[in-house]
């Protein structure tokens, strides 16, 4: 950017080094640990592993019951990435191509909605579901998450959709489409980056969520990786090493997502960060 | 923020037109407008739905729920203002409030600066910027329980930091247990919370500043400014809208912040970590004091639109433009 050389300052590099080392030695401990075994993460409990026991994650696997756990929130994150971009692209384009009446009002009630604090509605909801016999229930957890993360998805797409010129659905419509002819044929492939972002961050979130996972599943069967990694640090006598390869198992897939996707993700949660 | 309304429709004139408009559609029938609209109303339902039967409904309930005596199976009784009166003179409260404030100092400081420091000195690099920004960015999308379980052992007082650092010869920091100490666990706590926290806000913080005009740069260096005069004088004032959001966002996170403690350490030893959060989960769900927990999350509530009512009204004063 700059044309004015930048001097190239050892002290900047030296803190940025300090700050990497920061965010990523933890995550190294942490993988060293996945692969000692208990007896030498008493002796050596920061540094390299001196044999490897791969052998840890086939344990930590059927001890924390990591596949089934790891099913179940794959099926909350799909379910909940699917859900919000349906439930956000849908209310988007009502909002700000079919003649909803209400206008302003919807943002503002969008914005209340997702800044309001879960602990205010938890409570009472735990009753309703139980009464509707969704407590305890994945698909009562998966309705959670759309409410919860859909009005952030819907300002997203829409602030998405108002930028985005109006003559190829008006052009459309000459030609005689429907409006859900116009809808799928003309908006959804042009939006699509808006949704994919939300869609990947509500599937991250659901993914790593935790209060409302602990607060509506009970049945250890229908328990997300986080639960069932959470009870299995919980345990009494801890065992580090396998606790690190459970942790592993569950952070693996999210930082691979993370890393073959860097892009969307990060100017997802950077349009987060920015009002939208 | 804008509040465009939908304005569709009316304006079919000023489309470009790829061919001629067929008859039957140029005049738009009052059927086809009315269809419209309730196409409109459908298409909004399920997000409508969802929001009524998990947020705004049971929200609303809470403030019901609020001014009664309830364990959560039962019928609710009116109790009035008892709940509230309760609160206000509840220990547990008042020392959950103030770690809620030192928190929320915590975290206007520490991971707000790493992140304004890390993202200004990372805004004049020319090359692996992109390479940082993703390395600080990998703990923030990791699960609470997954950073808990990494520090958790680090922080271990036999296996820990600790630990490792008395075998080096340092022994400063053996049998510590920061977790397990009145004293430290709330700080061990925040900066566990700082740990995947901070790469969130210094990657706002460098769009932000990546968005600044370089001119500016160039004029103060000519002054003979050094990188600490642009900082202050350039970067700070030319994000203060981000800035000042992102302070908002951790005020009220930092009120609503549950699950680290929970997971660290259920509001212990000795109720030292004990947030508003962890006394309303503990009060419904242990003790099904449903009514009760309803008053805290009104508290909770209050805090958070106090929080975004002082910021406009600031931001009215101040006449700022974001």
């Amino acid at each position: 950017m700059g044309t004015t050389a930048r001097r190239a300052q050892p002290v900047s590099w030296i803190v940025l080094g300090l700050l990497a080392l920061y965010a990523l030695g933890p995550l190294l401990v942490f993988a060293f640990n996945s692969l000692k075994s208990a007896r030498e993460i008493d002796s050596n409990p920061l540094g390299l592993p001196q044999s490897w026991s791969w052998g840890n994650f086939a344990v930590a696997w059927e001890q924390a019951h990591m596949g089934g756990a790891l099913l179940n929130s794959l099926v909350i994150a799909v379910a909940t990435a699917a859900g919000v971009a349906l439930i956000a692209t849908m209310a988007a384009y009502a909002m700000t191509r079919l003649d909803l009446p209400g206008g302003g009002a919807w943002i503002l009630w969008l914005l209340v909605s997702s800044s309001l604090p879960i602990q205010l509605f938890l409570v009472p909801l735990v009753s309703w579901w139980s009464t509707l016999g969704l407590y305890n229930q994945p698909i009562g957890l998966i309705i959670i998450y759309w409410a919860v993360y859909s009005p952030f998805a819907t300002l997203l797409v829409r602030a998405f959709l108002i930028g985005m010129p109006k003559e190829y659905e008006e052009a459309a419509r000459l030609d005689g489409a429907g409006e859900l002819g116009v809808f799928a044929r003309i908006v959804l492939p042009m939006i699509r980056p808006a949704v994919l972002t939300a869609a990947l961050v509500s599937g991250l979130q659901a993914y790593n969520e935790f209060m409302l996972a602990v607060t509506f599943i009970q049945d250890r069967d229908f328990q997300p990786v986080a639960l069932s990694l959470y009870s299995f640090q919980q345990g009494f006598t801890t065992d580090w090493s396998l606790v690190s390869a459970a942790g592993l198992l569950m952070a693996l897939p999210v930082v691979v997502l993370f890393l073959t996707m860097q892009r969307t993700f990060i100017d997802g949660y950077v349009s987060r960060g920015i009002a939208v | 923020m804008t509040t465009e309304t939908a304005t569709t429709g009316a304006s079919l004139a000023a489309a470009p037109v790829r061919r001629e408009p067929r008859p039957a559609l140029r005049g738009r029938p009052l059927g086809a407008r009315r269809q419209r609209r309730l196409l409109a109303w459908l298409f909004v339902a399920p997000l409508l739905v969802v929001n009524l039967l998990v947020i705004t409904g049971p929200g609303l309930a809470s403030v019901f729920y609020s001014f009664t005596d309830w364990d959560g199976l039962s019928t609710p009784r009116f109790v009035g203002l008892a709940n509230y009166a309760e609160m206000l003179r509840s220990g547990a409260v008042g020392s959950a409030l103030l770690h809620n404030v030192l928190w929320t100092l915590f975290f206007l400081v520490v991971p707000m600066g790493m992140g304004l420091v890390g993202a200004f000195l990372l805004s004049r690099l020319r090359r692996f910027q992109a390479v940082f920004r993703v390395l600080y960015f990998i703990p923030y999308v990791l699960a609470t329980v997954v950073s808990a379980t990494v520090w958790r052992q680090i922080l271990d007082p036999d296996g820990g930091i600790g630990a490792a650092l008395a075998t080096l010869g340092l022994p400063f920091l053996e049998d510590v247990n920061f977790l397990g100490n009145p004293s430290l666990a709330l700080g061990s706590v925040a900066f566990v919370n700082t740990w995947q926290w901070w790469g969130f806000l210094l990657v706002i913080f460098l769009a932000s500043m990546q968005s600044v005009d370089p001119a500016l740069y160039e004029a103060v260096r000519l002054d003979g400014a050094g990188p600490v005069r642009e900082f202050w004088h350039i970067t700070l004032p030319m994000i203060r809208p981000t800035l000042v959001f992102l302070g908002l966002m951790t005020i009220i996170w930092s009120f609503l912040v549950f699950d680290y403690v929970y997971v660290l350490t259920q509001g212990g030893p000795a109720g030292s970590t004990d947030v508003l959060s962890t006394v309303l989960y503990r009060e419904a769900f242990q003790n099904q004091r449903h009514g009760y927990a309803s008053a805290v999350a009104m508290l909770l509530s209050a805090i958070s639109a106090a929080t975004v009512l002082g910021y406009l009204a600031l931001r009215r004063r101040l006449r700022w433009d974001i």
